[in-house]
């Protein structure tokens, strides 16, 4: 029990998928404007990695222990498809809200995360719940950043910033100080 | 003519339409291995034969894959090109290859490549696509160049694992970290801005000047 709630927090905020891994910055980078969309995001791909880490767990136990150089293709297979899957499935359930997703349902596919995410957990050998929980972690870690910076660049709509350093040169140095304010969480597990 | 045309597009990814600093492409893997100059060369190496080898085919293909599944079939072969690159480390460089660990598989979700077949690949002949993959991977390694270099310079007070500075430097271990590259980049992305700006003011006073002479 402990080990999983270990591994919760250190996805969430020690090892933070945006700010220490780097993983999934376009989204990051390109979708963070409006808070509403951003958290709506961050929801969806918490759902494709749940997907993903449960998927991830039957192939390798039972075709990748055969074929360990299919790895990479068949993981994003998986993913493609799940995308694919949950597009179709919105679009079957709730129109309304496959419309506010547009086009960020299918770029999902590209966002390094997920296809990180899966990688990882191979490498750390995680089993079952292990692999649910690093997902959801992971997941609500990436909605947790995403937000964070959303939040922060509709404040600095407001402030008078110089023409020269608007855009994305501003949101990377946002993020630099963003990373290093989750680098802190680091201290929580030093004591144990 | 079409060496001329060939040309522009190998020289058009290295600084104009730079994919990292024009086009603000491929950012995970750039801000995740930039923290010494060996692996940001390593990591621009695999991602040129990956970008180099699918173009290739793409575009030799182009006229075969269906346009409804082009994605997932841009997504195989790509997939293809980074197993071969990540086997191929593991057996020459074992080193390079266990730090940079992860992210060598990652080139898959690289999007600069995806999005070079789909922009570019599967609607020019194979030359081109080959020059222009060329270019833009140069482009990559030079921005992946750069900002490994300053990081390793600033945080490790050396390039290449050579020291550079005397005893007292105290290096900045920030620039290593993660924080450090999401800063060092973001002042790059400045300094290009700034550069391309004078630039533009430059041509816009030439012309200006020119339009008053005559």
């Amino acid at each position: 029990m402990d080990n999983l709630l270990w591994i919760f927090v250190s996805a969430l905020l020690v090892n933070n998928f945006v700010l220490a891994y780097f993983l999934g910055l376009c989204p990051f980078l390109g979708v963070s404007n409006s808070l509403e969309t951003s958290f709506r995001l961050g929801l969806a791909t918490t759902f494709v990695m749940l997907v993903t880490a449960v998927c991830a767990w039957f192939l390798n136990a039972f075709v990748l222990v055969h074929a360990p150089y299919l790895r990479l293709i068949c993981f994003i297979v998986v993913i493609a498809s799940t995308v694919q899957f949950i597009e179709m499935l919105i679009r079957k359930l709730s129109p309304a809200l496959f419309r506010a997703m547009g086009i960020f349902l299918p770029l999902i596919t590209t966002n390094c995360a997920i296809l990180g995410l899966a990688i990882f957990a191979t490498n750390r050998g995680y089993g079952f719940w292990e692999g649910v929980v690093y997902a959801l972690g992971a997941g609500i870690g990436f909605t947790l950043a995403l937000t964070l910076l959303a939040g922060l660049r509709e404040e600095s709509e407001l402030s008078d910033v110089p023409a020269l350093i608007r855009g994305t040169a501003m949101n990377l140095i946002v993020a630099g100080v963003l990373s290093m304010a989750f680098m802190g969480f680091a201290g929580l597990f030093s004591s144990t | 003519m079409k060496k001329n045309a060939s040309y522009e597009e190998f020289v058009k990814g290295i600084w104009r339409d730079n994919p990292v600093f024009a086009q603000v492409l491929g950012m995970c893997p750039m801000l995740a291995v930039t923290n010494s100059a060996v692996n940001a060369i390593a990591m621009g190496m695999a991602t040129m034969f990956v970008l180099v080898g699918s173009s290739f085919l793409v575009s030799t293909f182009r006229r075969v894959i269906p346009k409804q599944v082009r994605i997932s079939c841009f997504i195989i072969v790509i997939a293809t090109f980074v197993t071969i690159a990540d086997y191929t480390l593991l057996a020459l460089v074992p080193r390079v290859h266990k730090e940079l660990g992860a992210f060598i598989p990652l080139i898959v979700a690289n999007c600069l490549i995806l999005g070079r077949q789909e922009a570019f690949a599967s609607r020019y002949p194979t030359k081109l696509a080959v020059m222009d993959a060329l270019g833009m991977a140069c482009g990559f390694l030079v921005a992946l160049f750069s900002l490994g270099a300053v990081r390793e310079i600033l945080g490790d007070g050396a390039l290449f694992g050579i020291r550079l500075f005397g005893e007292s430097f105290e290096p900045w271990v920030i620039m290593i970290l993660p924080p450090g590259g999401f800063l060092t980049l973001g002042l790059i992305l400045l300094f290009f801005n700034w550069f391309t700006q004078k630039k533009n003011d430059f041509l816009a006073d030439v012309a200006g000047s020119e339009g008053r002479g005559g």
